[in-house]
């Protein structure tokens, strides 16, 4: 066993542990975006936004993301006037902005029907009260719609999120060093890809395990009215044991 | 009018160029992406059904093997698992045959591509299929097992004619799901090498310089196949359960 090999491979891939986190967190915060957008867009009854919606959902959920990715990167700039634009081309030639972009349009598609279904299932009767306590929609939406749901999504959201970590692995593609291109570099540098991946998927494995921890404590903190009752005498512990 | 012209002339460009070769080149693509999917998807079925088995078993030893490989293989990214089979692959198989002497020390024997694709893909499909045949058992009436136990029905036979067919009419929803991600990932294998649908994609659009136009290909095509299978699976769906529904 070469330890300081190991050593020195982790300590390599950590330190682009950063970029990865990088590109996990815009892509998370603008898909985040879109897909509130799309959410609105579909709930606003309008007619031609649920078939924009349905087409979106369509197109990115059907379609590999690399094939997104590339579109992105390599098809994008054919447009002329993609190249000539002072505000796009700044952004679709640089790789990270690109993977960053082809990441929010996936996983948007994903996340507006994860809220979607999310809004579907809170139940009737909480929405009727509210109405018959006469709170405005928006107050109805604000103090009751929006918890429930919320709570509702965050199981099948923290899924995507862990989806969005693994994804980030595809930047190394389009030439960027973040754990996976890095890992790719020290591979090819040495001849021995089992042990520099195994480096790299024992980060990648702890940080999603993290991610996993997190929501699931976020889960547990949401939920006090699942738990079951403290037993007599029993004390309460302060602090749940998720973490 | 200019922009009729423009699309005009898009699409000739775009019919010249499919027609001159890479028309045929994309269809042999799709042919591969189809294969690769199906075998990785047999593979898959394989492991998933013993790794299924594993997380329901009495044995803690067993269950722990069970869940590290879903949590392992559904947490690492699809393309580490990828390299980790080719490269990984070609630095066993070389280790191997450096030491029987049949290369030489300095030469290197590849890992087959095809090989090392769709063993990557078919072991993390496994770790999602492993996932849709447990909910399935779990599914099914504990009394339904309970009573074939009664009738002294051994375990081969309880799987075959109690198990079986029940985790495959629940497991169907849940499979389709797996084969949608299957097809997607089956082109992250295009990086080592294999001649699907991606690499064709790429190959083609790097040596005409029209990207746009076959990674837009690309896409519809992945589009037609996702689309395709989701009436298949209905089908399959409806086939593995004719008994629980009301005869017309």
């Amino acid at each position: 066993m070469d330890f300081d090999f190991y050593l020195s491979t982790i300590w390599s891939v950590l330190k682009a542990l950063p970029l990865t986190l990088e590109i996990w967190f815009f892509g998370i915060a603008f898909g985040l975006l879109i897909a509130t957008g799309l959410t609105w867009l579909r709930a606003s009854g309008y007619k031609s936004g649920e078939y924009f919606t349905r087409a979106y959902v369509f197109v990115f959920r059907g379609s590999p993301l690399l094939v997104q990715l590339y579109l992105v990167y390599f098809g994008l700039s054919q447009f002329d006037f993609v190249r000539h634009s002072p505000i796009l081309w700044p952004i679709l030639r640089d790789p990270m902005y690109c993977t960053i972009v082809a990441m929010a349009l996936n996983t948007a598609a994903y996340e507006s029907e994860i809220f979607r279904g999310a809004l579907r299932a809170v139940p009737v009767g909480q929405i009727e009260a509210a109405k018959a306590f006469g709170m405005s929609a928006f107050t109805r939406f604000r103090l009751v719609t929006l918890p429930i749901a919320l709570r509702l999504a965050l199981p099948a959201y923290s899924t995507e999120i862990i989806l969005m970590t693994k994804a980030t692995a595809l930047a190394s593609v389009v030439t960027i060093m973040e754990m996976m291109g890095t890992a790719q570099k020290i591979q090819h540098d040495t001849f021995r890809p089992i042990e520099v991946l195994t480096c790299a998927g024992v980060i990648y494995l702890l940080l999603n395990l993290s991610i996993a921890r997190l929501f699931a404590w976020v889960e547990h903190r949401l939920s006090p009215h699942l738990r079951a009752p403290p037993e007599q005498g029993q004390q309460v512990k302060p602090v749940p044991e998720v973490l | 009018m200019e922009f009729l012209n423009d699309l005009k002339d898009q699409v000739w460009t775009a019919y010249e160029l499919l027609a001159a070769g890479w028309g045929v080149q994309l269809l042999w693509g799709i042919a591969w992406t189809l294969a690769v999917t199906v075998v990785s998807m047999m593979i898959g079925a394989v492991l998933g059904s013993l790794v299924a088995a594993a997380k329901l078993s009495h044995r803690g030893g067993l269950r722990f093997i069970g869940e590290s490989y879903t949590t392992v293989f559904r947490g690492e990214p699809e393309l580490l698992i990828i390299y980790l089979f080719y490269y990984g692959g070609t630095q066993v198989l070389t280790g191997v045959a450096r030491s029987t002497g049949s290369i030489g020390s300095a030469d290197i024997l590849n890992m087959p591509s095809f090989l090392g694709g769709v063993l990557a893909v078919g072991i993390i499909s496994g770790a999602y299929q492993a996932e849709v045949f447990r909910g399935s058992f779990l599914a099914i009436h504990r009394g339904e097992l309970e009573a074939a136990r009664a009738y002294g029905m051994s375990p081969w036979l309880r799987f075959r004619l109690v198990i079986m067919p029940q985790v495959l009419r629940l497991a169907v929803p849940g499979l389709g799901n797996v084969w949608q991600l299957t097809i997607k990932d089956s082109a992250l294998i295009s990086v080592t090498g294999v001649a699907e649908l991606m690499l064709t994609a790429n190959k083609a659009a790097r040596s005409t310089h029209h990207s746009l136009l076959f990674y837009t290909l690309a896409g519809i095509l992945y589009l037609v196949m996702t689309s395709i299978s989701t009436p298949i699976f209905d089908r399959a769906e409806r086939y593995t359960s004719r008994s629980f529904t009301r005869p017309k």
